[in-house]
């Protein structure tokens, strides 16, 4: 990994934690309330660069994943209110089993396809999980549900606030870490490989289709954990998180930051909120801006901004 | 019996429109590799073009014409400025660029035509209703699309099995590499296959106006379904894809009107009426999953390298 892409990884780190000091002491928590959504978006974009850039597979519903957490966390708020069923501590696992189960369902069925046909098909299964979330009449069917019990957390809960914001930050964290020791096992060793050429590792005796069912789980479970943290920011859980515009933004952030690199999600995902925050300050059609820049990216910098700051080793 | 039929027809109509779409959208896919999410603003800017053009001219026909006329224009300019750059590289950066181009065209439509939808009345001479048979009466303008749908699905079967160009195109969707190599101008074919789709897609958008409300966000919709069309009927084949919209458009329009009623019989009626919408609007993907679980490559296989190509 170059240099420039640690000291930037490093830099956004700083920026993150000295934002509570400044938020506090400047009093915008505005301020934190915008770098906890980056850290959220951050985390589902390294769990879809598992499978987008590690493993190469263009997946196109991973918004989906993300729901399955924010609806976890709405599902049990409404229904078991003041029970152990709204702590982080239970939730969170839940709702990373959950996506995770889900993510591995959907794959072992998807990757029986390739190339464009597997796009599609990950997209399908995104819009069917869009649909059951807005057959879910209970739950606000297509206006969606306040988030009536924010998940606990001893004495205190993950709504707004210094320890939320702490708390998502640790996750963004702990899901590069577990990427990194990922990728750097067999399992990421097999994961790239057959990216990089599919046949000749099915030659060396390696059961491919199990490591990416693998790799879906994982990067499920991320999406579903990030999901459990936005329902808790914006307190607010609706089939819009599902949509598969989300999940286009989702692949965008992984693409923009650099797909298959460690830090590429967070390069990514800071760069597409604080890019959205600036311009939407500017006019409110800054998306006749961001669009045609996202192409010019494509264009001009295929490699995202991790390839930018140099050519780096495979991870 | 009437409602059936009427809604058969209303059926075949949205799978006429759709067939529009995905003809553009398949021949994209197939001979050039490209992922088009744009194709589905083009729609867009056909309706809003028919709607602008028919208010300044006064004539639907006239209208339609120059939105027609102007949508192809916009795709070539779109080719030449954008699309050019996306040949051969990766499904997911066509996504990733496309994706900005939707954001452009729905900006930039917000902004040109303003943000409340416009609606267009069909023309005079098509505003009543026909009696199809006894006690079946339908909108003639309806009947209108589906003649017009019909007579350009007849105009491309024409032009894709009977001209010189229509078998340069079979032949660069069948082996682009081997058609360049004996001679086939590829830039050029390019071009033409993307305004051939751009033109496709918004005379789709022009018919469709009259019926719906013009509005930013509309070309999205209809992309997604025009996706699904153009997997299950197999990429680049275009008989796939009129057989699929049929499939499709009959499939979801009838789905829509009796899932609802056929879950009353199953479930008690709150939860019919809660299930039955999304579970039709699920119903189609559910049908493209099954279709590529059983048949990977769509109903209608050809050999373009896009099935293979990551």
């Amino acid at each position: 990994m170059s240099r420039a892409v640690l000291l930037l990884a490093a830099a956004l780190f700083v920026v993150l934690l000295a934002a509570v000091p400044a938020a506090l002491l400047l009093d915008l928590p505005y301020l934190l309330f915008l770098f906890q959504q980056l850290a959220i978006l951050a985390t589902a974009a390294v769990g879809l660069n598992l499978v987008l850039g590690y493993a190469g597979l263009p997946a196109f519903g991973h918004a989906a994943f993300v729901g399955i957490g924010s609806y976890t966390v709405g599902i049990l708020a409404t229904e078991l209110p003041g029970t152990l069923f709204t702590s982080a501590w239970v939730q969170l696992p839940l709702a990373a089993a959950l996506a995770g189960l889900v993510a591995a369902l959907i794959g072992a069925v998807s990757l029986r396809t390739r190339g464009v046909a597997f796009l599609m098909i990950t997209l399908a299964f995104g819009q069917m999980l869009y649909f059951a979330a807005v057959a879910l009449e209970r739950y606000g069917g297509d206006d969606g549900m306040i988030l009536v019990a924010p998940s606990r957390l001893g004495e205190q809960n993950l709504s707004r606030g210094v320890l939320s914001y702490t708390i998502s930050v640790a996750v963004l964290a702990v899901a590069l870490y577990v990427s990194f020791r990922l990728m750097r096992s067999p399992f990421g060793t097999v994961l790239r490989g057959a990216a990089a050429n599919e046949r000749r590792m099915q030659a060396v005796g390696v059961a491919v289709h199990r490591y990416r069912i693998g790799a879906f789980a994982a990067s499920g479970a991320l999406c579903g954990i990030a999901g459990v943290l936005l329902a808790n920011h914006t307190a607010f859980i609706s089939p819009a998180t599902l949509a598969w515009t989300r999940s286009v933004e989702l692949a965008v952030m992984v693409l923009l930051g650099g797909a298959g690199t460690l830090f590429g999600p967070l390069f990514g995902a800071a760069a597409f909120v604080l890019l959205e925050e600036v311009l939407s300050g500017v006019t409110e059609h800054w998306r006749i801006v961001f669009g045609p820049l996202l192409l010019l990216v494509v264009l001009a910098a295929p490699g995202g901004i991790a390839g930018l700051l140099g050519r780096q080793s495979n991870d | 019996m009437t409602l059936f039929l009427e809604q058969a027809l209303n059926g075949l109509q949205l799978g006429v429109l759709l067939f529009l779409l995905s003809a553009g959208l398949t021949l994209v896919f197939g001979i050039m590799g490209i992922v088009n999410l744009a194709h589905g603003s083009l729609y867009m800017l056909g309706a809003y073009f028919a709607v602008t053009f028919t208010g300044w001219t006064g004539s639907f026909l006239l209208g339609a014409l120059a939105a027609l006329l102007a949508t192809v224009i916009v795709g070539i300019v779109l080719e030449r400025v954008a699309i050019r750059g996306l040949y051969d590289r990766p499904h997911l950066e066509q996504v990733l660029g496309t994706f900005g181009l939707i954001l452009f065209f729905n900006e930039g439509a917000r902004l040109v035509f303003g943000p409340a939808g416009l609606s267009l009345a069909p023309p005079a001479w098509l505003s009543g209703q026909v009696t199809l048979l006894p006690g079946v009466v339908y909108p003639s303008y309806r009947l209108a699309v589906l003649v017009a749908g019909i007579a350009a699905a007849g105009g491309m079967y024409w032009l894709v099995a009977r001209t010189r160009a229509g078998m340069l195109l079979r032949a660069a969707a069948a082996n682009r590499n081997m058609a360049e190599a004996l001679g086939v101008n590829s830039r050029l074919l390019f071009l033409a296959v993307f305004a051939l789709g751009a033109g496709l897609s918004g005379l789709a958008g022009i018919l469709a106006a009259p019926l719906l409300t013009v509005r930013v966000g509309m070309g999205e919709e209809v992309l997604l379904l025009a996706f699904v069309v153009v997997v299950i009927g197999g990429i680049g084949s275009i008989r796939g894809a009129l057989v699929a919209a049929l499939l499709i458009g009959v499939l979801d329009t009838l789905g829509r009107a009796y899932l609802p009623g056929a879950l009353r019989f199953a479930f008690a009626g709150p939860v019919a009426d809660a299930v039955g919408p999304a579970l039709s609007s699920m119903l189609i993907y559910f049908a493209m999953a099954v279709v590529l679980v059983v048949r990977p490559r769509g109903l209608f296989p050809t050999s373009a390298r896009t099935d293979v190509a990551a």
